[in-house]
């Protein structure tokens, strides 16, 4: 059973990142299956030479973001995201790894509009190939997503299947049992 | 400001049509087919000339073209790349993204709607049944002298009894929630939200995102929509069949029929009304629209979360809804199914336009995500109980304290018989597409 959450599970996912048999069509293209661990991202793309303090900067200003309004990103149906720069020889790199709810491909204009909101532009803008006209070109910006998926061969999830909203669910029906039992002392 | 003296009428103002003929076309000839339109835009009315003629006119002329059509009245290749992919696709070529599925498919279309030789379509709109019967022998006559410009088929409407307001077969009151267009002077009604930029539904004006959307040439583009044709069957038998086996009483089945609707038949929206129908309420437009579900009903106790209006407006409970509203045309086929009548087999439904001026951002995203996607609202196996794609494996969840009622194995109320997408272009489009002469 797919969603049996108490079953830990892995799934291996062959070369170019599709079960070929069962590939789903989204408005902008195939979409990249979801596994135990839900559906994802990792996006891999050089930065622009000299800019990497931007994306330090850029940091700070999404963390100011998500302190101000909380539920920002909340459209997005995410579990985590992670931004990582590192080096291979002279170059700098980044990627950027979202786990989340529902593929890409349905919230996409949600996504395009809260890059414009939240200043989540800037550290695109900072990579090489960015479409300079990404946010009134919406299919340019899906294409260089796309273009730098670098999609994952295994995955692997604790509690698979099970989403954000669910896992919030249940904290929230402990934290209420908590405070009946609280109340019965 | 919107010119209203290009802009065809047809998503901009409801005259009061009883009967209607869509007419699809195919073009053999590019120069005959310029002919045949030169000869019929004088007939085919702006936002400008509807609004000022509207208690005298009769009939009401809309054309609009596939991306096939638009090549086979000698649009250059240069140009007709620079429209959106899904357009140049078609709709039946998106049938998987739009759950077009099992059914649905379009190989199972009529009208000839799945086929690349679907080139224009001719909506027209008529006062009455002898003014629809009236135009089409003119047209009829008009159109013989064109021999390359064939009909592929044709679907004849008439408003179904009682025709005192709108409503589909199944009974249900239509023409509830309509967005208003900034720029019309329309006053939108409590509840409908503020009015949305023109460029949300017409090409050349800003959008909600500040975006002036445009084609090559300009002219072209501008004061042009795109649209999205749903010729869709209602099952009215196993619709009250389903009606009388999940509820014991008639009042237990209206409130079945409302539950999926989201609003009793009447109109009334469940939100506002959740015990027992209010027609007085249901006919109020200062008050049918008048909800919202974050703080009015957060857990569908009153309209179920996978109901059909919470997912084709989800109002408080999305977010960018000024980004996914679209405009509704169209009206029902096929005689009504008399009250007690068992199915007769007879195809009745719904014929209707869905304008935009995204038919990925709007339409498509509205039939991928709200009707069809199963988790929706974390539901887990539903789809739009209405619209949705249905092979009897799904359910409907009803909130209900302190027990939810799940109903499994939801039927298909309606089947998809065809689609397809069209452009719609301004009267100075309308102009160049017939005076080009690049190809013959």
């Amino acid at each position: 059973m797919q969603n049996d959450w108490t079953k830990p599970a892995a799934v291996a996912i062959p070369e170019g990142g599709f079960f070929k048999a069962k590939v789903e069509q989204g408005r902008y293209g195939p979409i990249f299956p979801k596994t135990p661990a839900c559906y994802g991202f990792s996006i891999l793309a050089k930065i622009k030479p000299g800019t990497k303090q931007n994306f330090y900067d850029y940091a700070m200003r999404i963390e100011k973001a998500v302190a101000e309004t909380p539920d920002c990103l909340a459209v997005l149906k995410l579990h985590y995201l992670r931004w990582v720069l590192f080096d291979i020889g002279k170059d700098t790199y980044f990627m950027y790894q979202g786990i989340f709810d529902t593929d890409f491909d349905k919230y996409t204009e949600d996504a395009v509009s809260i890059f414009t909101r939240t200043g989540l532009r800037t550290v695109f803008e900072n990579l090489e190939g960015f479409p300079e006209d990404w946010h009134t070109n919406a299919p340019a910006f899906i294409k260089f997503v796309r273009d730098h998926q670098c999609p994952s061969f295994l995955e692997y999830g604790e509690y698979p299947y099970v989403s954000a909203d669910e896992v919030k669910k249940a904290l929230r029906l402990k934290a209420a049992f908590s405070n009946m039992l609280d109340q019965m002392q | 400001m919107l010119e209203f003296d290009d802009i065809q009428h047809f998503l901009l103002t409801r005259p009061r049509a009883m009967a209607a003929r869509y007419g699809f076309l195919t073009i053999r000839n590019a120069a005959e087919g310029r002919a045949w339109l030169s000869g019929i835009i004088e007939k085919v009315g702006t936002g400008k000339v509807v609004a000022a003629g509207a208690a005298g006119d009769t009939r009401w002329v809309t054309v609009a073209f596939t991306w096939n059509g638009l090549r086979g009245l000698g649009v250059d290749e240069a140009s007709l790349a620079t429209f959106p992919e899904e357009f140049r696709q078609g709709m039946a070529a998106r049938a998987e993204v739009l759950g077009d599925t099992g059914a649905n498919h379009p190989n199972h279309w009529v009208d000839g709607l799945a086929s690349p030789d679907l080139h224009g379509i001719v909506i027209l709109f008529a006062r009455d049944v002898a003014e629809r019967d009236r135009c089409v022998r003119e047209h009829q006559q008009y159109a013989a002298r064109f021999p390359a410009v064939r009909a592929l088929s044709t679907l004849d409407l008439e408003a179904t009894p009682p025709l005192e307001y709108a409503h589909d077969h199944f009974g249900y009151r239509d023409r509830l929630s309509q967005p208003v267009i900034d720029g019309t002077g329309e006053v939108p009604t409590p509840g409908s939200g503020a009015p949305l930029k023109a460029g949300e539904f017409f090409l050349g004006y800003p959008n909600e995102a500040g975006v002036t959307q445009a084609l090559e040439p300009e002219i072209l583009g501008r004061n042009g929509s795109f649209l999205a044709y749903r010729r869709m069957q209602e099952h009215v038998g196993a619709f009250r069949q389903f009606l009388q086996q999940h509820g014991r009483s008639p009042e237990e089945q209206e409130l079945i029929a409302a539950k999926l609707m989201g609003r009793w038949r009447s109109g009334a929206p469940l939100v506002l009304s959740p015990e027992k129908d209010d027609p007085a309420l249901g006919a109020d437009p200062q008050r049918n629209n008048d909800f919202n579900y974050a703080k009015m009903d957060p857990h569908g106790y009153a309209v179920p979360l996978g109901s059909h209006i919470r997912r084709m407006n989800p109002r408080d409970t999305a977010a960018n809804m000024n980004r996914r509203r679209m405009i509704r045309r169209g009206g029902t086929y096929g005689p009504p199914l008399p009250e007690g009548a068992p199915e007769d087999g007879v195809e009745r439904g719904i014929a209707a336009f869905v304008g935009c001026a995204s038919l990925i951002r709007q339409f498509e995203f509205a039939q991928n995500v709200w009707a069809n996607d199963r988790t929706f609202h974390e539901l887990g196996n539903e789809r739009d109980p209405i619209i949705g794609t249905h092979d009897g494996t799904l359910e409907f969840k009803i909130p209900k304290r302190p027990i939810r009622k799940v109903i499994k194995g939801l039927p298909a109320f309606t089947t998809v018989r065809g689609g397809a997408y069209f452009f719609l272009p301004g009267k100075r489009a309308l102009r160049y597409l017939a005076g080009l002469t690049t190809r013959g």
